[in-house]
This record gives C-alpha cells, structure tokens and sequence, in this order.
C-alpha cells in the first residue's frame, strides 16, 4: 500500500515538473510574439525632435510633429499669462499650477502635446469658452495653459519632455 | 446528427465516403428536416453566408493590388479605383459590401430576439452568433483604416485611444496596439494583417454555428419544439434552399443598387482626403452600423465610464438567455414582450441617428435616454416580463392552426390560403 502511494507521488512530482517547464517554454515563445508589437528601434530612433522658435510671435503658436503626433509650441503674452494664473485651483478639474506647466523664467513658452486626453482628437487653437483650444471631436475645452475646463478629457494636455538648447531652440524628447 | 443511415449509390461514392463521410455531411445538409413554416426572416442566416464570401473574395482580389505603408496605402487606394480593370467595381463591392454585411446581421440578430431564437435549447448558436458579431466590428474597422484617409486615421486614434481609459496599464496598451507613439505606418501594417485574417477566423465560427444549430434544429415563427422529421417539417433542399435563393436575388438587387447608384452614400466623405496627423475633421463619425454604440459612448460624461457602458452594450447579450424569464420563445403569444421588443428597435434605431450628430443639447439628452432604456430593456424589462405576463395560448404543433383552427388565428389564415 505505501509502495504504491509513493508511485503516485512521484508520478505527480514529474506531472508538476513537466506542467512548469512546459509554462516557461510557452512563456518564452509567446512573449516575444506580444512585445513584437511594441515600437521598434526605428520608432524610438524618432525620439527627439529639435525645434526653432525665434521667428514666433507673442500670441502665435506653431505645431510640430514629434512622435507622430503634434506638438503645441505656443509664445504666449503677458496678459494670457497673468489670465492663466489667476485662476483657482478649485476651480479646475485637473489641478495643475500654471507655474508647474512651464519652464521657470521661460514663462511665455507652453510646450505641449496638441492631443486631447479624451480620445486623442488634436483640439483647435483659439477656441472654446476658456481663451485656449477647443476639441471638435468630442466637446473638451482647454484654457490658455491648456488645462481642461469643461468637457469628457480627464486631464490636462500633457506637457512632453523638453528643453531650451538656447534661447531659440528647444529639444523635445 | 442524421436520423438514418446514408449509403452512397456509386461504388467509388461507398469507396470514398467509408474513408471520408463527406457524402454523408451531404446528404445530412441535404435532407435536415426545417419546420415547414420559416419565413422570410429566416433566410438572412444564407444572405449572410453570401456576405462573407462576397468580402473574402473581393478582399482577397484588392490585396493583390493595395500596398499596406503610410505614404501608399491612399495611393494604392486611388490607384485601384483609376487604374485597376474593374478595380472600382470590386472595391466598391468590399466597402458595400461590409454595410450589406452589417444590414443583414442586424436583421438576423433582431430576427433571433423577437422568436427567442437565443433561448435553451440554443444558447449556444447564439453566444457562436456574438462572436461572429464581434469579430465582424473588428474586421470592419480595421478595413476603414486601410485607405488611409482622414476618417481612417482619426477613427483609429480615437478607438485605440479606448484602450488608454483602461487605470495603470492603459497607456502601454494603447503604445503596444500602435507599435509607434501614435496611429502610425506600423498600425496600418498590423490592421492588414489582421483584416486579411479575420473572415477566415468567421468561417470557421460559422461553421460551428451552423453545427450547433442543426443538433436542436432551427427555431420557428411559432417557437414550439417540434419532431424531426414530421409532419411540421419539410426537407431543407429544395424547399429551403429555393426561398433562400429568392430572398438572395432581392437582397442583392439592393446590394447592386448602392453598388451601382450611390457607391459612397453610407461612407464619409473626409475619407478621400489623406491622412493628416496635424488635423482632425471638425466632425468624426464612425460607420453607421456602429453609430448605436457610438452614442453610448458619448452619452457618458467620463472616459471610463463611457468605454464601460459602450463594452457592456455588447456584452449583455451574452447573457441575455439567462435574463428572459419566459419560457415561452415567440413574440408571436408574447403581448406584452412584443411591444418592448420594437421599443428596443426604436431605441437602437435612435442612438444610431443621435450617434451621427454632434454630441449635445437635445441630442446627447436622447443619447443619455436611450442608453438608459437600453440597459433596462435587458437587465429589468427581460427578466420582469418574462415572470409577469400572461401569454397567449401555444398551438401544440405547427400544422395544428390550420387542422383546428388554430389559437392564433392569422397564422391559421396564411396556411389556408396556400391550400
């Protein structure tokens, strides 16, 4: 009688052992058919993007793509600068300073991507009810630190990685 | 599955089917004994089987001559529409042909709800049917994004940007499902791809909903069992066959009449323009056989939310043989099921044209009402009236309405007149 459990126990020792190694080896071939899809080397190679902004006036933006998607570089003025801090954290649905969205004492650029957070629409600029962009697709407006205000998106417009190369050029990426 | 036993005549037909029964699968699909009173609604399960021919043949032909890149797929396109003998023939058939697809699908689905097609014995055709249904919606919006056009580029940014109201891992789905940091040359390549795969992944779906639906045997207008075969049935060739065939003709005079006089009326014109990364239309609608859901979608004030509701808009229906009560399956003694079942049509009909209008004032209130109404058709209106309401008098067999009179009078009164 012991002789014979001890059989079975070895018998399901080998089950278990051969189950494990047959999940890793699975394992081993699906993950790199899932991470296939991820960007390749030639689409991180797109990574960085250098950009010019000396010829941009104050009040204008320019739109540049980086990644495939566009980026907002807009020079703002004194008073759309002084609008955009005056307004109360409370009053927005994603509390973000506008001291926060830029680059200290770089204060009149705002460097964003021009994507809603909603659906991925690229929002209109000089439209809405709040002074900044406007999303056709959906209804989302965004102020003139292009924070949402009203609408379905659930955050601000996001701000990428950027720098000033000097005081013409910023980086993105 | 068949009753008796099926023997070849020819020696060489005994030969092959003793090795292969592929003589008797024949004669099983040949003689399947189908209650003798279908109508026309039930023909739409052929029309179908023709619509998903029709798109593996024409795709098969238009993948021959497209070229799946960012900077020629809309080229290729164009160049098949000018240059291709009958180029803008086959491909004008391919993009009719998904709206045939989903008009013919639509009747079949609605087809299954007022007869109780879905309930036991048949659970299973039905969630076989879902998933037909499912990957349809896939096939359909991938092969919208292959022209590359501005409808192709931002429909598929906002539907892959669904997945991106998913908490945490969102994002990364979103980037993996791209394989780029936005709708890119790797998307289009992927969605091929997986368009050119997923009509075959339907045949053989249709395949086993065919199988699941010949063990039970087809459901009727009257949705009594009945013996097989028997009185109440006829044999599916020629008696079926020939009214599906007619049904066929109709269906593809229609078909050849948008083909032919308004190839681009169910499409949005914003598609002949390129893909411009820089630029969404001022109004983006997807097709119109995903307009109900579409409105769901919006109809909801939070991202989340919004792509719950619209997913599980969908995925109700697989439960649905669970939430109707009722034991009894026809609409036809039904009185009170009756009136909600072209409730719902209404419904459905209404979030399609709210879907195709801008998202506000009177329209996203009839959005908001009628998702709600569609959810509480499934979820109370099934399972209430299913224990509440008092059906009409079942006959015990088809044949019987004309013998005795039957207890639904006008359906005595048809049978009578044939004879």
């Amino acid at each position: 009688m012991s002789k014979e459990e001890k059989k079975v126990n070895r018998r399901d020792f080998l089950f278990t052992a051969s189950y494990t190694v047959g999940a890793v080896g699975v394992g081993a071939v699906i993950w790199p058919m899932i991470d296939q899809m991820n960007p390749d080397k030639a689409q991180q190679a797109l990574a960085t993007t250098e950009v010019d902004i000396s010829s941009i006036e104050p009040g204008k933006s320019i739109t540049v793509l980086w990644r495939g998607k566009p980026i907002f570089i807009k020079k703002r003025t004194s008073e759309e600068i002084a609008e955009a801090r005056a307004v109360k954290l409370d009053d927005l649905p994603d509390p973000q300073k506008d001291e926060d969205r830029v680059k200290e004492g770089k204060d009149e650029w705002l460097v964003m991507l021009g994507v809603c957070t909603h659906l991925g629409c690229v929002p209109l600029k000089d439209k809405g009810d709040f002074n900044g962009w406007f999303c056709p697709c959906h209804g989302s407006h965004y102020d003139v630190s292009g924070r949402i205000r009203k609408g379905p998106a659930p955050t601000n417009m996001e701000i990428p990685k950027f720098e000033f190369v000097d005081s013409n050029t910023i980086k993105i990426g | 599955m068949s009753e008796h036993e099926y023997t070849p005549k020819s020696k060489a037909g005994k030969w092959f089917n003793d090795r292969l029964p592929l003589l008797t699968l024949g004669a099983h699909l040949t003689d399947y004994p189908t209650p003798k009173n279908l109508n026309y609604w039930w023909t739409f399960g052929g029309i179908l089987t023709f619509c998903l021919i029709t798109q593996i043949v024409t795709g098969i032909v238009l993948a021959m001559h497209y070229v799946a890149h960012a900077d020629l797929a809309f080229a290729s396109v164009e160049h098949i529409m000018r240059d291709v003998n009958y180029g803008w023939l086959i491909r004008y058939i391919h993009s009719n042909g998904a709206s045939m697809f989903f008009l013919a699908v639509y009747i079949h689905i609605f087809r299954s709800l007022f007869y109780g097609s879905y309930k036991s014995p048949r659970e299973v055709i039905w969630i076989i049917g879902l998933m037909i249904y499912l990957l349809m919606m896939a096939a359909a919006f991938m092969g919208y994004v292959l022209p590359w056009g501005q409808m192709s580029f931002w429909g598929a940014t906002v539907i892959t940007n669904l997945f991106s109201a998913i908490p945490l891992v969102g994002d990364s789905i979103t980037t993996w499902l791209w394989g780029a940091y936005s709708v890119d040359n790797p998307t289009l390549n992927r969605f091929f791809s997986l368009h050119y795969l997923i009509p075959f992944l339907i045949l053989g779906l249709v395949v086993l909903h065919i199988w699941a639906l010949h063990v039970p045997g087809n459901n009727n207008p009257v949705g009594i069992d009945i013996k097989k075969p028997s009185k109440d049935t006829v044999p599916f060739h020629p008696y079926i066959t020939i009214k599906d065939a007619f049904a066929l003709l109709v269906f593809m005079i229609i078909f050849a009449g948008f083909v032919f006089f308004t190839p681009n009326v169910l499409g949005h014109s914003d598609n002949y323009i390129p893909a411009n990364p820089l630029v969404t239309p001022a109004h983006i609608v997807p097709e119109w056989y995903l307009l109900p859901f579409y409105a769901i979608l919006r109809s909801v004030p939070d991202k989340l939310g919004g792509v719950i509701l619209m997913f599980s808009a969908i995925f109700i229906l697989f439960v649905l043989p669970w939430l109707d009560t009722s034991k009894v399956r026809s609409a036809v003694f039904r009185p009170i099921y009756r009136q909600f079942f072209w409730i719902l049509v209404i419904d459905v009909l209404m979030l399609g044209y709210v879907g195709a209008m801008p998202a506000e004032g009177i329209y996203l209130v009839l959005a908001r009402v009628g998702t709600i109404y569609y959810f509480l058709h499934f979820i109370v209106v099934m399972p209430v009236v299913g224990f509440l309401e008092k059906t009409d008098p079942i006959p015990m067999s088809i044949s019987e309405p004309v013998l005795t009179g039957g207890a639904e009078p006008s359906l005595a009164r048809k049978v009578n007149d044939k004879v």
